[in-house]
């Protein structure tokens, strides 16, 4: 075959894997949506984080405004210690309320920031005060058990 | 009684033997390459043919089936999930097993099967008919001028067509869920977006390509220059080949695995 067909046919099997990769990235995976803005970081504790991965979604309102960073735990304080990144484009009152919550009945752990009241906005490196910890099924259930258990004894 | 331990015993130290001084030449294989490859980038062309003959022309092989596979993918996904009422997830699940799996997997066993016994069978013939010998006569290094392009050629095909096999089975899938079943277009892009993650998934697949086309071509260039000089010897060498290849695919395949996603 003449060399420079086989260049062409060649030129179009790289061109055709670096346009599939390019798909993949794009429209398949999340490398659109993930760190095209830059961020800030907020600290926030808890006392249990339960099933929070770093690099989960940071929610307001449902929209995504940001990403979990980092997930440590504090021996001295004995409480979890989350590093949230916060999109720039977005800021939020100092009196958020940092909310772990569930996406459906089995997904994934997300947090979900409630803006408060507060006139001054949260900066880099803030605290967010006011957190509620992941429901744990177990607590849940043995709550229920000791109160459905209380209430047959009251009906003796 | 005392013979057949032996015998055993025996045959236990030869296969090993056997095994370690194949791993023992292959690695001096490999580093040859490296050393006489400059060739291979100075003469690009040379390499272009071997892409041209190992990546251009399985083409057609892997796009047929990575459709295939994404169709099977999205039909019994859909038949399953849809028990649990979860029909939309069926992107996630066509993604995830093709990025992270069955496209590199794949298409290393098709690229073994399709490239790899090509290459052995002409090395293989290439050395029974001498022009090896005739080349180093020459003052050609049979390594520069035959193995290195083949080998640099199946380390920059196979990634290609693996990312390839993934975006078409894809596409499968998309056909088959979408465009056949009925699941909703938006939840199938958007569920997949979402759980697909860029570094962690599709980085690491392209990782496991590159590992596998490492091993597939260099197991078909030793398997071609160690083969007997005849025409029995060139046919076992090139089952060898694609038994040698699947095999390390899939144990690689599990080691890799292991690593990447914990």
């Amino acid at each position: 075959m003449e060399r420079v067909k086989l260049d062409i046919w060649v030129g179009i099997f790289v061109a055709l894997g670096i346009i599939a990769m390019f798909y993949l990235a794009t429209r398949v995976g999340n490398l659109t949506s993930n760190d095209v803005n830059e961020t800030y970081e907020v600290k926030a504790y808890f006392e249990n984080i339960g099933g929070l991965k770093p690099r989960a979604a940071v929610k307001a309102s449902g929209v995504v405004v940001g990403r979990i960073g980092s997930i440590k735990f504090d021996s001295e304080a004995f409480h979890a210690v989350v590093k949230i990144n916060i999109d720039d484009r977005y800021s939020f009152p100092k009196d958020t309320f940092a909310n772990i919550y569930t996406a459906g009945l089995l997904g994934e752990q997300y947090l979900a920031l409630e803006a408060g009241g507060d006139d001054v906005n949260l900066k880099a490196g803030d605290l967010i005060q006011h957190t509620q910890d992941a429901v744990v099924l177990e607590k849940l259930i043995s709550q229920f058990l000791y109160n459905s258990a209380g209430d047959d004894k009251g009906k003796d | 009684m005392m013979n057949n331990i032996l015998n055993f015993l025996e045959k236990l130290g030869a296969s090993f033997r056997g095994t370690l001084f194949g791993l023992g030449s292959g690695a001096r294989l490999f580093f040859l390459t490296i050393i006489y490859s400059s060739d291979s980038f100075k003469r690009f062309n040379l390499t272009i043919k071997e892409i041209y003959f190992t990546g251009v022309l399985s083409l057609v092989i892997i796009v047929v089936s990575a459709f295939f596979v994404g169709m099977v993918l999205g039909l019994q996904g859909y038949y399953t999930l849809e028990k649990y009422g979860s029909s939309e997830a069926i992107g996630v699940l066509v993604a995830l097993a093709l990025v992270r799996e069955l496209g590199p997997v794949v298409t290393a066993l098709l690229f073994a099967g399709r490239a790899g016994t090509a290459i052995t069978a002409e090395i293989g013939l290439m050395k029974t008919t001498e022009q090896l010998s005739a080349m180093e006569m020459m003052a050609v290094s049979p390594i520069a001028r035959i193995v290195a392009p083949r080998f640099w050629a199946g380390m920059i095909s196979m990634p290609i067509l693996a990312t390839v096999f993934s975006m078409v089975g894809i596409l499968g899938g998309y056909f088959i869920a979408v465009l056949v079943i009925g699941v909703d277009d938006g939840a199938f892009w958007s569920q997949m977006q979402a759980n697909v993650d860029f570094h962690n998934d599709i980085v690491d697949g392209a990782i496991k390509s590159v590992v596998f086309g490492f091993t597939c071509t260099l197991i078909a260039l030793y398997q071609g220059l160690v083969a007997p000089p005849t025409a029995e010897g060139v046919s076992r060498a090139t089952t060898k080949t694609v038994v040698i290849s699947s095999l390390s695919v899939l144990g690689l395949d599990f080691v890799l695995t292991s690593f990447m996603f914990v």
